[in-house]
């Protein structure tokens, strides 16, 4: 898939370490989807760390955030420069930013976008890598009436890394969601996961 | 030992802290919140009002203020703590070395961060590395387990009959405090039984037995005599420090020292490291190993009391030690951990080579590659039969 102007990149990780890098805009919910990810694994019995970027907290800024899954203890700490999984939960950031800086050529790129990764591909003149898509702030304000991308891009995430089962992201929102929301917020944010699950698009 | 099958809890290292303060559950606790602490005395505040805790919540209006009312807490009696970051720990500064004159054993996490200017919000150790010679105890903690487990083992230290000064610890800004990591908890009663009940001594609220606390003292009083009392305390720590991290390890089954080294029984490289770094740099180990690279490291738990002998032993062996200090100390040979470590092997016969790292200045990100750089210049150094330059070096420094 590699074309000649992305260089081939060895990147050494240790065995059962697998790290995602979140692009976002500040109010997406890009730290909430990292940490929520964390929290997956901890349920699935991994190690993990999770972790904003800490910049300017404008609404509307772009934001970086990573979160480190493994079964192995997680030593290191330090920003992810080479990450397996790129999550972008604005497309438009695709214009501005480097969001496949330093990813070796077989990591995963999952979009926000209600194009197919063919058309984003076309539309925004990307090359290489493996592109996912998911028209996550649709699902959003059709579930949960609000649009916050990040809870449908988990779903999308669960379905295309086969991090966690499905079953167990549902219950951890039953559970842990249903602590801080009422059930109107957690049955929606359940239906975006599900659905987005049931969505997302490969090429 | 203790069992493996606690629960884990994902938490940040503030809200690792925050459980260990309420599972001590002070008499008091004066704070003022400061950026990136602010977690730490917002989650105490709503145990205070939630009533998960008995402590007595005063709120002030400075760091300044939070550090008085906390001695004057603790002079009348009571079992006191507090937390702070960055400027709130500089404007706290005269009233620090007057809680360790005065004996206070007050308990303090700091979360490091960089002091201004320019104004930045970010990790570096330039915080308390600057308050290292106010007579206070200082354990630097590496993750959340650790910010934990020492804001547990600070009590016991600090209560010690043997030692009876202040003690804060460290961990790292946003690094740790605002990322989020494993955590494994005690149960509140085990964390009662460990730090004991709370022994004041001359309380000044002991009406019957009336003492007068910081009077001044005069040319001709006991000033000096008070300052070595002060020193031969810290000198105390040492041992007291490692008889609680042994006793804890028991209770936890994590064991800790005055330091922690790795892989460094065969080292002829080796880095000293403090905080979160630490485990970075393990991992650079364990790469450099992998390709038969005799490469080592040691992260430095207690810096006051600074153990000179065990690192003396530690590195003796070691034909070149790289230092890499967060922090620097302008016009000085190089960052306070490196003076340390310089000063601490000056005896040992051979002397191994010390060189002097800077990294990480203001948040400054440090990457497994800028630690394998560091490694890489020891290697050479340690190839070369002439002795290299002690200037600093930098790592992830951008170009001019």
């Amino acid at each position: 898939m590699a074309t000649k102007s992305v260089a081939k990149k060895q990147v050494e990780t240790p065995d059962g370490l697998t790290e995602i890098r979140w692009h976002g805009r500040g109010g997406q919910g890009a730290v909430t989807a990292a940490k929520m990810v964390a929290e997956l694994a901890l349920g699935q019995h991994k190690y993990f760390q999770a972790f904003p970027e800490y910049g300017p907290e404008r609404s509307g800024a772009p934001i970086v955030a990573f979160t480190r899954v493994s079964d192995e203890p997680i030593q290191v700490y330090a920003g992810i420069e080479h990450p397996q999984i790129v999550v972008v939960l604005d497309p438009s950031l695709l214009s501005i930013v480097d969001v496949t800086k330093g990813a070796p050529d077989d990591a995963i790129v999952l979009v926000n976008s209600e194009m197919s990764p063919t058309e984003l591909r076309k539309h925004y003149g990307l090359e290489g890598f493996r592109y996912y898509t998911i028209a996550a702030t649709r699902i959003a304000v059709e579930t949960i009436r609000r649009p916050i991308p990040n809870t449908p891009m988990v779903g999308a995430l669960t379905r295309i890394t086969g991090l966690f089962p499905i079953e167990n992201v549902v219950n951890f929102l039953r559970e842990d969601f249903g602590k801080k929301f009422p059930p109107k917020v957690v049955e929606g944010n359940i239906n975006a996961i599900t659905r987005s699950y049931e969505e997302v698009q490969g090429e | 030992m203790a069992t493996t099958d606690r629960d884990i809890l994902a938490v940040t290292g503030n809200e690792a802290t925050a459980e260990a303060m309420c599972q001590i559950d002070p008499d008091v606790v004066c704070a003022y919140p400061i950026t990136p602490q602010t977690e730490v005395v917002q989650l105490y505040a709503q145990m205070v009002a939630d009533g998960r805790v008995a402590s007595e919540f005063v709120t002030v209006e400075s760091e300044h203020s939070a550090m008085s009312a906390v001695i004057g807490s603790a002079a009348g009696g009571a079992r006191t703590m507090t937390a702070t970051s960055s400027q709130g720990f500089a404007l706290m500064w005269e009233v620090l070395f007057v809680a360790a004159s005065y004996r206070l054993p007050v308990v303090m996490t700091t979360v490091n961060r960089a002091l201004s200017g320019p104004i930045n919000i970010h990790c570096d150790h330039s915080d308390t590395m600057g308050g290292r010679d106010t007579g206070w105890v200082q354990l630097y903690g590496e993750n959340h387990q650790e910010a934990y487990d020492n804001c547990i083992q600070s009590v016991r230290i600090a209560e010690s009959m043997d030692v009876r000064l202040p003690t804060m610890h460290m961990y790292d800004g946003y690094v740790i405090s605002g990322a989020i990591g494993p955590l494994q908890m005690l149960t509140k009663d085990e964390v009662q039984q460990f730090i004991g009940p709370y022994r004041s001594i001359n309380p000044m609220l002991d009406t019957k037995k009336p003492v007068t606390v910081g009077p001044f003292d005069g040319l001709h009083g006991w000033y000096f005599e008070h300052k070595v009392a002060q020193n031969r305390a810290m000198d105390r720590a040492l041992q007291v420090i490692q008889d609680v991290a042994d006793e804890y390890a028991e209770l936890s089954g994590r064991q800790y020292g005055l330091l922690d080294p790795y892989r460094l029984e065969d080292a002829e490289i080796a880095i000293v490291v403090v905080g979160s770094t630490a485990g970075t740099t393990r991992m650079t180990v364990d790469k450099l190993r992998a390709r038969g690279v005799k490469a080592g490291m040691v992260r430095v738990r207690a810096f006051r009391p600074f153990p000179h002998e065990a690192f003396a032993q530690a590195l003796q062996h070691v034909k070149v030690v790289g230092v890499m200090d967060r922090a620097d100390s302008f016009g000085a040979m190089g960052g306070p951990v490196f003076l340390e470590i310089r000063a601490a092997l000056y005896d040992c016969d051979p002397r191994p080579q010390v060189l002097p790292f800077i990294y990480g200045l203001g948040g400054r990100d440090i990457f497994p590659d800028n630690i394998e750089q560091a490694f890489a210049q020891l290697e050479d150094v340690a190839k070369s039969k002439k002795r290299a330059s002690s200037e600093r070096r930098y790592l992830n420094l951008r170009a001019d």
